[in-house]
């Protein structure tokens, strides 16, 4: 019996740590300074300087947020059985946005309590916030057994937290600029201190979720039948919604709420190359990197010397990706089926 | 395909869902090598009463397998001693006819292991055996229910499982393909494979070695197929809505139009 294109997924896999390197290599050499910088590192220490500690680790982290939304995203949507379902459906995002509201009401919004938290409390407070929203929505859902329950605990946390942040920002209107940039997204701020620690995290995460990765294909054929095939699935199910929780708080923490990235990613590999989930998680994982490095590239050059926020970027050109795709999966299901 | 007698019995088994006793206790004991086909009207429990059976459902009572408790089994064990085929399973359609069939394979390959060439020619034995073989490349989600359902059966039947239980395996099946699944579980009892399979075709569960017939939640009869005696059962269970007739050799369930008249 022959299986086609079985090497595929590890051609995909070459192919995007092969773009990623590429986009590094394009990060570093795009900014207010060009392509100078990059050519000058050598003998002039403030080129070095800009691209070492600033274009370097902005491109690194990209890669290392977009990698954490995908693998979160491909997580999600074998979890949840739901091609719909993203990185934030826990209420994750919603929480870290309380989380930094929080935070900024509570030390007010001078420079100098601005700094200090940009420094040491703002990523904390989102994390916080994203951890702690998930496992409110465990708590509301009564543990991990039933999937729609779930689901709509995700939904009333999300709801519940968000409005909490609105009510927040009506009471102190000054905070809203401060919030723009978390709610944007943005790479820019990413240090060499947040590319370790994605990077750490990307590593346990998606080792775990490799490890749990036969249960997300069991999942594919309903979960009595899934039970039926002997998989362990109440305690592999809470292992993956901790890597959902750690994965997707790590990640907004860092960067902010970054749209479509982590609901694109998976969707990007399948129309590519069909695989089990031991290679999916993977692909979606490298596939989100190279989306959030994209984005930023182009949200850096856009409108050169100036900035587009990242997140609305990835929130227009996924959105869009998203529809073109959904039109020609239906258009190649109707010709397959015919 | 090796076979081990495993009966499988339930003993004072019920459940609820939803706050409502859908299964009262019962007793119920399946002899291994023999095709059980359970029948009733809607809403009797036979769905409720196989899931039990399976494992995949809380309840009360004890069902046991060999003599041990079904929950004191490992599971992957259980897993390749017992195959399921759920009503109207859910697949995710990207799937490609063959990886969801290689699913069946899941409990005999080492966690995170490959498929390896007998899982291959498993596979492909019950995809050819269920003429699915053609479209083992196409995503799930092109297939036609009929289609949907023949390869759903060929997961299941790649588990290569001692007991085997279906849930209206049947359905969207056109006539020729019923005909050659009645050829399937003829030969799989041959081979020694214990069939049970909620059955709403009542001629084609007359087909059974033996007939459990269900109404509200309690088993009602429990015999053989070719007893006078379970017919009755049956035309009683469907309040005489059906009668039970020889067809060249073969019994055959004549449903009778309601004595309602129809508003229209």
């Amino acid at each position: 019996m022959t299986q086609p294109a079985r090497h595929a997924p590890l051609v995909l896999a070459l192919g995007l740590v092969a773009l990623a390197l590429v986009f590094l290599v394009l990060g570093v050499c795009i900014g207010s300074t060009g392509w100078q910088a990059w050519t000058d590192m050598a003998r002039d220490p403030v080129a070095w300087q800009i691209v070492w500690d600033i274009r370097l680790p902005r491109s690194a982290g990209a890669w290392g947020a977009g990698a954490l939304l995908g693998l979160c995203g491909a997580v999600a949507q074998g979890l949840f059985r739901n091609p719909l379902a993203d990185p934030y459906l826990l209420g994750s995002a919603a929480g870290a946005s309380l989380g930094v509201c929080v935070a900024l009401a509570l030390l007010g919004v001078s420079p100098a309590s601005l700094e200090w938290l940009a420094q040491i409390g703002l990523t904390g407070a989102a994390f916080l916030g994203a951890t702690g929203a998930v496992f409110l929505t465990l708590v509301l859902a009564r543990g991990v057994q039933h999937t729609l329950r779930l689901l709509l605990a995700g939904v009333v946390v999300g709801v519940v937290l968000g409005a909490a942040s609105s009510l927040i920002l009506l009471m102190q209107p000054q905070l809203l600029q401060a919030m723009q940039g978390f709610l944007l997204g943005s790479t820019a701020f990413v240090g060499w201190g947040a590319c370790l620690l994605m990077l750490a995290v990307w590593c346990l995460c998606t080792l775990a979720a490799w490890l749990f990765s036969p249960v997300l294909d069991g999942l594919a054929l309903g979960e009595s039948t899934a039970l039926s095939l002997g998989l362990p699935l109440a305690p592999m199910r809470l292992g993956l919604i901790l890597v959902l929780a750690l994965a997707s708080g790590t990640a907004v923490a860092q960067t902010g709420l970054i749209a479509f990235v982590g609901l694109a990613a998976p969707h990007l590999v399948r129309s590519l190359v069909r695989a089990k989930h031991a290679w999916l998680l993977l692909l979606s994982s490298l596939m989100g990197g190279v989306l959030l490095m994209a984005a930023d590239l182009l949200a850096r050059a856009l409108i050169a010397p100036q900035e587009l926020p990242v997140g609305v970027l990835t929130a227009v050109l996924g959105g869009g990706y998203l529809l073109w795709l959904m039109h020609r999966q239906s258009a190649a299901l109707a010709g397959e089926a015919t | 395909m090796s076979r081990s007698a495993h009966a499988l019995r339930a003993q004072g088994v019920s459940a609820r869902l939803g706050g409502v006793q859908v299964l009262h206790p019962l007793d119920l004991q399946l002899e291994p090598g023999r095709w059980t086909s359970i029948v009733g009207p809607n809403g009797a429990g036979k769905s409720t009463l196989l899931k039990v059976l399976a494992g995949l459902l809380p309840h009360q009572g004890s069902v046991s397998l060999g003599g041990r408790a079904l929950s004191q089994w490992p599971a992957r064990e259980r897993a390749r001693t017992v195959a399921w085929l759920g009503q109207g399973e859910s697949v995710v359609d990207d799937l490609s006819v063959l990886d969801l069939v290689m699913l069946g394979r899941l409990p005999h390959q080492p966690w995170l292991g490959k498929p390896d060439a007998q899982d291959l020619a498993v596979v492909e034995k019950y995809l050819r055996q269920t003429q699915a073989w053609e479209w083992r490349n196409r995503s799930v989600g092109a297939l036609s229910g009929g289609e949907r359902q023949r390869v759903l059966l060929a997961r299941a039947l790649s588990v290569e499982a001692d007991i085997l239980l279906m849930d209206e395996p049947l359905a969207n099946l056109d006539p020729p393909h019923q005909a050659d699944w009645l050829q399937m579980v003829r030969g799989l009892r041959e081979r020694g494979t214990t069939v049970v399979s909620v059955l709403h075709e009542i001629s084609m569960a007359l087909q059974a070695d033996a007939l459990v017939v269900m109404a509200q939640g309690r088993i009602t009869h429990h015999g053989a197929c070719a007893d006078p005696q379970s017919h009755r059962a049956l035309e009683q269970v469907f309040d005489q809505r059906i009668t039970i007739h020889t067809v060249q050799d073969q019994w055959v369930a004549i449903p009778t139009p309601s004595t309602i008249t129809n508003p229209l």
